[in-house]
């Protein structure tokens, strides 16, 4: 190789010379990653930053609950307001505010008389639980079968297309309303008393089988656009693998938008399983979960408001925070859609 | 078309560096045309590459001209196996490599690389400029000394980067910048072919330059061997050894660079070679003006291809597939397709050929003002007298 006379002869043409002036301001040009340059605009997004705190927030509650509270002394199954008597002869709290106290900073529930933060908390945890365990399955086959689709194609893409057309057709609501009783009457006898974890697994499995097609479709649109960019013919032309090219060339393409689609999918999850509590085909008393206690909240509405206050206002808290985190998250990352 | 099949690999004169190391022979690409509710069927046929023959030697630049949708780039990416070729053969270095699979053409993958058109498509936007580089070396398993990051600045240096632009990302870079990029990914491999498919058509005319001058030191400085795509007749007079004019998936005529651009015989060259401005105004040149787009690919003329468009064509092009040869008055590997050649010559001849009706007219009427006006100036300075 003649490589050193052709390093003189590329001299030539750049008047910057490249190795004599470089060597004196070593480390000065370090390129941006996109994503490094997606992390400077997001930071400067103020309502982004702000979403994401928030969002951090009930995640950390979600993790922590327990330890929240161990040090707020409660638990979310005492019935603290009939050992106490903090609730009159109609199952009411007899302090205002729906018992609000020191000792029970959100009220008690009427009724049992459960601690309402320590609920809330645990409530929290459950629900997130599931929709994160939704929210991951489905993103995870989602973009499986959009690759498969967008990459494959042929007789692949219309099969798996029509497939994704038949789960969209099923609504939704009905689907699991119907479908959570029998996924649970699968794996546990009627007469025998049921686990909460198999009805944790069946609500994340009758969501999850319809959660998926969104994300499949967005992946494959996207994919059947970036197969046909010329780098990754360069990759084919260089003798890549398939499994290369998928995941070298493509994925890092798409994860962006597979990032936008799972902070806008998980609040659409959480709201989903709180309907499924609120109709009775979720979680369970008395396991603690936050669309139970809407359903809870309801019964009692007319005379105890400050109930269904908190775990509502908790939850419009953290689904306006998480879409408008998804809107920041897909700003930073694409600078060039307009709105 | 055994005429055709033995005079394809004719004997190449004095540019000539090596044995051959690409010959196509026959090369066809169809692309199905499918129609019908769920059970598609085959109603038809893009005829993007129709039986193409040419050859490459070590070390040469073949350019290959044509208008658009004639099949270059189809061409280009058969040969690169990018396409999977309908028929034909294509040998590299003696070996058939028309149908080899992934793996077994890994060997020899590194040796033809392709430069693609558009430098804003072809370079991974989430991967640095290193990444890009030596991606394709560690697939190959090319271990250079020193390791690939010092490989990587030295081939920075040769396409005339920054070596310290290794960690940057293309989205950093102008569009001739991207392009050295890409050369250098090609360069990495240390191949013996490029494939430079309109490698400069998608840049500023002040980058082109640059960017064609910089592939023809390399390929004087290490002997690749170039197919050069391009539109642009003066900047593939300005690379090639050979040139090849294709039009609607055939080759009409292949000859030396003089041969084609100084003395041409297909009808065709002479209209593309006339419809390419020319620096020198007082410099008279032959002037041809075709009528008309380019027949379907679906349904091409039968016989000669160019026939529709053609003033020369008479009966027998209607009929008769003008086979690719050495005609009379020929240099040796001066090959052409046709039944009535033109004179080898681009001077301006008595008349010109004006095909297209609406250009016809319009000088005609220019013409005969001019001639009014002419007459009427006479018959004015008559009467004076």
């Amino acid at each position: 190789m003649s490589s050193s006379t052709q390093a003189t002869a590329g001299n030539d043409q750049i008047p910057e010379g490249p190795s004599a002036d470089t060597a004196a301001v070593p480390l000065e040009i370090i390129g941006r990653s996109p994503r490094q340059l997606a992390w400077l605009r997001f930071k400067r997004d103020r309502t982004g930053v702000i979403c994401a705190g928030i969002v951090g927030a009930f995640i950390l509650i979600a993790i922590f609950a327990p330890l929240i509270c161990a040090l707020y002394g409660k638990n979310p199954y005492t019935l603290y307001g009939q050992n106490d008597n903090l609730l009159n002869s109609y199952g009411m709290p007899i302090k205002p505010n729906g018992g609000i106290d020191s000792n029970h900073w959100f009220g008690i529930e009427p009724g049992l008389g459960r601690d309402i933060f320590a609920l809330l908390m645990y409530g929290i945890r459950t629900s997130l639980g599931i929709s994160l365990c939704v929210t991951i399955l489905s993103v995870a086959l989602g973009v499986l079968v959009g690759l498969i689709q967008g990459y494959v194609g042929r007789k692949t893409d219309y099969f798996l297309g029509r497939l994704t057309d038949l789960m969209m057709s099923f609504p939704q609501q009905l689907f699991f309303i119907a479908f959570t009783p029998v996924v649970i009457a699968l794996f546990v006898k009627p007469t025998e008393q049921e686990p909460t974890y198999i009805r944790f697994f069946a609500l994340v499995l009758v969501q999850f089988f319809l959660g998926w097609m969104s994300v499949s479709r967005l992946v494959r649109s996207q994919v059947l656009s970036l197969r046909e960019r010329e780098f990754v013919e360069a990759a084919q032309l260089t003798g890549a693998s398939t499994w290369r090219i998928v995941s070298k060339e493509l994925l890092p393409n798409i994860g962006s938008t597979i990032l936008v689609q799972t902070t806008l999918l998980l609040p659409v999850n959480v709201t989903t399983e709180a309907g499924l509590s609120y109709l009775g085909v979720g979680m369970q008393d008395p396991t603690p979960d936050w669309g139970l206690m809407f359903q809870k909240a309801a019964e009692y509405y007319q005379s105890d408001i400050t109930y269904m206050f908190f775990p509502g206002i908790a939850m419009l808290i953290f689904v306006v925070a998480f879409n408008l985190l998804g809107d920041s998250v897909r700003d930073a990352l694409d600078p060039k859609t307009i709105r | 078309m055994s005429e055709q099949l033995s005079l394809a690999k004719p004997a190449l004169p004095s540019q000539r560096k090596g044995g051959p190391l690409l010959e196509v022979e026959g090369l066809t690409k169809h692309f199905p045309l499918r129609d019908g509710f769920l059970f598609k069927r085959q109603v038809g046929a893009v005829q993007a590459v129709d039986g193409v023959d040419f050859t490459i030697h070590e070390g040469e630049a073949l350019g290959l001209v044509g208008e658009s949708g004639c099949g270059k780039s189809t061409t280009g990416r058969l040969v690169t196996r990018l396409l999977e070729p309908t028929a034909g053969q294509i040998l590299y270095q003696g070996h058939n490599i028309t149908h080899t699979d992934r793996k077994h053409l890994a060997p020899i993958r590194s040796q033809i690389q392709m430069i693609f058109q558009d430098p804003y498509a072809s370079l991974n936007p989430r991967q640095t400029v290193g990444t890009i580089i030596t991606g394709p070396m560690e697939i190959n398993h090319i271990q250079p000394p020193g390791g690939h990051e010092k490989r990587v600045r030295e081939l920075l240096e040769t396409v005339g980067l920054n070596p310290e632009h290794y960690n940057r990302f293309p989205h950093e870079f102008s569009g001739g910048q991207r392009q050295r990029i890409g050369i250098a990914r090609a360069l990495g491999m240390q191949p013996k072919l490029i494939i430079a498919d309109e490698p400069v058509s998608a840049l500023d005319v002040s980058i082109q330059a640059q960017v064609v001058n910089l592939l023809q030191k390399l390929q004087h400085e290490l002997g690749i061997a170039f197919l050069f795509i391009a539109h642009d007749l003066a900047i593939v007079r300005h690379f090639s050894h050979r040139v090849a004019v294709m039009y609607l998936g055939k080759i009409m005529e292949i000859g030396n660079r003089t041969d084609i651009y100084e003395t041409p015989r297909h009808p065709y060259t002479h209209a593309l070679l006339s419809a390419a401005p020319e620096a020198n105004p007082d410099d008279e040149q032959e002037r041809i003006r075709l009528a008309g787009d380019v027949p379907s690919p679906i349904n091409p003329p039968t016989g000669c291809r160019f026939r529709t468009r053609c003033w020369k064509a008479q009966q027998k092009c209607t009929t008769e597939e003008p086979p690719l040869l050495q005609i009379a008055g020929n240099n040796t590997g001066h090959l052409t397709a046709c039944h009535y050649p033109q004179d080898p010559t681009t001077a301006a001849r008595d008349e010109d050929v004006v095909l297209d009706p609406a250009l016809a007219a319009l000088e005609q009427n220019a013409q005969e003002s001019a001639e009014e006006s002419a007459e009427e100036s006479a018959e004015g300075s008559a009467e004076e007298q």
